[in-house]
């Protein structure tokens, strides 16, 4: 793959209702961050992602609306329905095309505007699912429970999850929920849908983010700190929960193989310094660093235990405090991104993990992390 | 600005999206939804290349893409294959009062699971791997909700 840069990141403080803003203001806020990171105008954009979703902002061709406060006037724009990783993916793409020099990605959700449970029960089939009244949390509660079971997983090893998470985040001032919190707190936090209690599920969220890509060299003569691409896959799983082996993260393994290759890793455990992953529910930090390929299958729980994952630990996963912390739906994934890219030039701030070269980003899309999206950046080219 | 926000709460517009929609079932569909109602009996599609059993029946094989066209009867009773007790009532989501569950449930002679709600259980009865039953609704229409629940099948271990 040629190499492709993200030269310019930019986010909104993720909260539980951003009142003084609406969505475009948002997009305005994220994309003239990524912009002054980046140190360009918008003149020097030359064409523009959009991520939306319809359902979540109320509108139909949600997408388009937001097109005024992302300076895409006289621009060739498209827009991906789904989440950030994916968006970003087409971002690359068009720049790997050779036809564009320059992409800015932009992603908004106002989870306070809409109920998140009629809205996620809407991505369920009419015919056979949806009257069932199943929502988001309440399918992933199915898949909690048969992974938890076929390896032994325990609550309190999803909950130490929970209070790495939410600690991490005291120092990301983005971040919408920063909790201290002990095991014994998630433990007895009410179950909304058993196994998953209330401290296992990220909350509702407001945000938007945005992020620059670029050429190889165009990327050189805007940045002196770009983030390269090393390697990138997505991969889908079955649609309807049934014809899945929910404890299974086999879309996962299959786009990280497919990453890790195309960056030339082949010891992950060894040769990556920080993870940024999906975990929009606790189990799910675990699933997902097993399909990774941290560690072996059903041993996430054990990984965690073990302190490796924590800010201080050999692997930190989502120093951020992730999706558990603050998530924008649609927005987490780029965020995710722009967390690894902050991490690798050193930029992170407070919770900057040390020394990291080489950072994974991972987002999901559909129930249940049905595809699952991974990038791999590093320092150099 | 600053002065100007101090005394203004900012305003927020309420609206409600009630679009009228109809799903069609299409061929696959109807044949299995008409099953249920009249015969009270649970239909598949197998795969006749990799002889998956699918349920709900499926015009294609998602796995090799073949064209599904055996129709296969299912048993009325299955294995309970996840589960989660919903903890939380939701005035225009939940099927049923609480305690109600969901589960993803593999009829006999059936590959694959399917969603449905699961009551009539004690609490700690359901279990993965245990034996449900459909319990069908009296006044049938058509769709996923003539079975109004399952059960865990009892006096059998
Ligand atoms: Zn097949």
């Amino acid at each position: 793959m040629e190499p492709v840069a993200i030269v310019g990141v930019g986010m909104t403080e993720i909260m539980d209702n951003h009142l003084a803003s609406n969505y475009a203001d948002l997009v305005f806020e994220a994309s003239q961050k990524a912009l002054a990171d980046a140190g360009m105008t918008i003149d020097q954009v030359d064409n523009v992602i959009t991520i939306s979703n319809d359902f979540f902002d109320g509108r139909t061709i949600s997408s388009m609306a937001v097109m005024d406060a992302c300076g895409s006037y006289d621009k060739n724009v498209s827009t991906v329905e789904g989440d950030g990783t994916f968006g970003a993916f087409y971002a690359l793409m068009r720049v790997l095309s050779g036809s564009y020099e320059t992409c800015l990605v932009c992603a908004h959700h106002k989870g306070s505007e809409g109920v998140m449970s009629l809205i996620t029960n809407a991505m369920f089939d009419p015919i056979y699912e949806r009257s069932l009244g199943i929502d988001a949390i309440t399918s992933a509660a199915l898949q909690a429970r048969v992974y938890m079971e076929r390896y032994g997983v325990s609550e309190e090893e999803c909950a130490l999850v929970s209070v790495k998470n939410h600690g991490n985040a005291f120092k990301n001032q983005v971040a919408q929920l920063p909790l201290k919190l002990t095991v014994e707190e998630v433990m007895a936090s009410p179950y909304i849908s058993d196994p998953l209690k209330l401290l296992d599920c990220s909350p509702v969220s407001d945000g938007a983010s945005a992020l620059i890509l670029a050429s190889k060299s165009r990327a050189r003569q805007i940045t002196e700190k770009p983030v390269w691409v090393k390697g990138v896959a997505h991969c889908c799983d079955a649609f309807h929960l049934g014809d899945r082996d929910l404890s299974s993260t086999r879309a996962l393994e299959e786009a990280a193989r497919k990453a890790y290759a195309m960056a030339g890793i082949s010891d992950p455990g060894r040769e990556i310094d920080v993870v940024e992953l999906y975990d929009a529910f606790s189990y799910m930090e675990l699933m997902w660093l097993e399909g990774l390929g941290f560690c072996e299958r059903g041993e996430g729980g054990k990984l965690t235990s073990s302190g490796e994952t924590a800010m201080d630990g050999r692997l930190p996963v989502n120093p951020s405090g992730g999706c558990l912390s603050g998530n924008p739906v649609v927005v987490a994934g780029l965020n995710r991104i722009i967390e690894c890219a902050l991490q690798v030039r050193g930029d992170a701030g407070e919770h900057q993990v040390e020394g990291v070269r080489t950072a994974i980003a991972h987002g999901i899309n559909g129930p249940c992390g049905q595809s699952h999206c991974v990038w791999i950046m590093g320092g150099e080219a | 600005m600053e002065n100007w926000r101090e005394n203004q709460e900012i305003i927020v517009m309420e609206g409600r999206i009630k679009v009228p929609y109809t799903w069609a079932a299409g061929e696959v569909g109807t044949r299995y939804l008409e099953t249920l109602r009249d015969q009270r009996k649970f239909m598949g599609t197998r795969c006749p290349r990799c002889e998956i059993v699918y349920h709900p029946p499926r015009r294609n094989c998602p796995d090799c893409f073949e064209e599904c066209e055996d129709w296969v009867e299912l048993g009325s009773q299955g294995e309970l294959q996840s589960y989660t007790v919903v903890r939380r009532h939701h005035p225009q989501l939940s099927p049923l009062p609480l305690p109600f569950a969901y589960g993803i449930i593999k009829l006999d002679g059936a590959d694959t699971g399917f969603l449905h709600i699961l009551s009539d259980f004690q609490e700690g009865e359901l279990a993965v791997g245990s034996r449900v039953e459909a319990v069908f609704a009296e006044e049938r229409e058509g769709n996923i909700r003539d079975v109004l629940f399952f059960r865990p099948v009892k006096g059998v271990d």
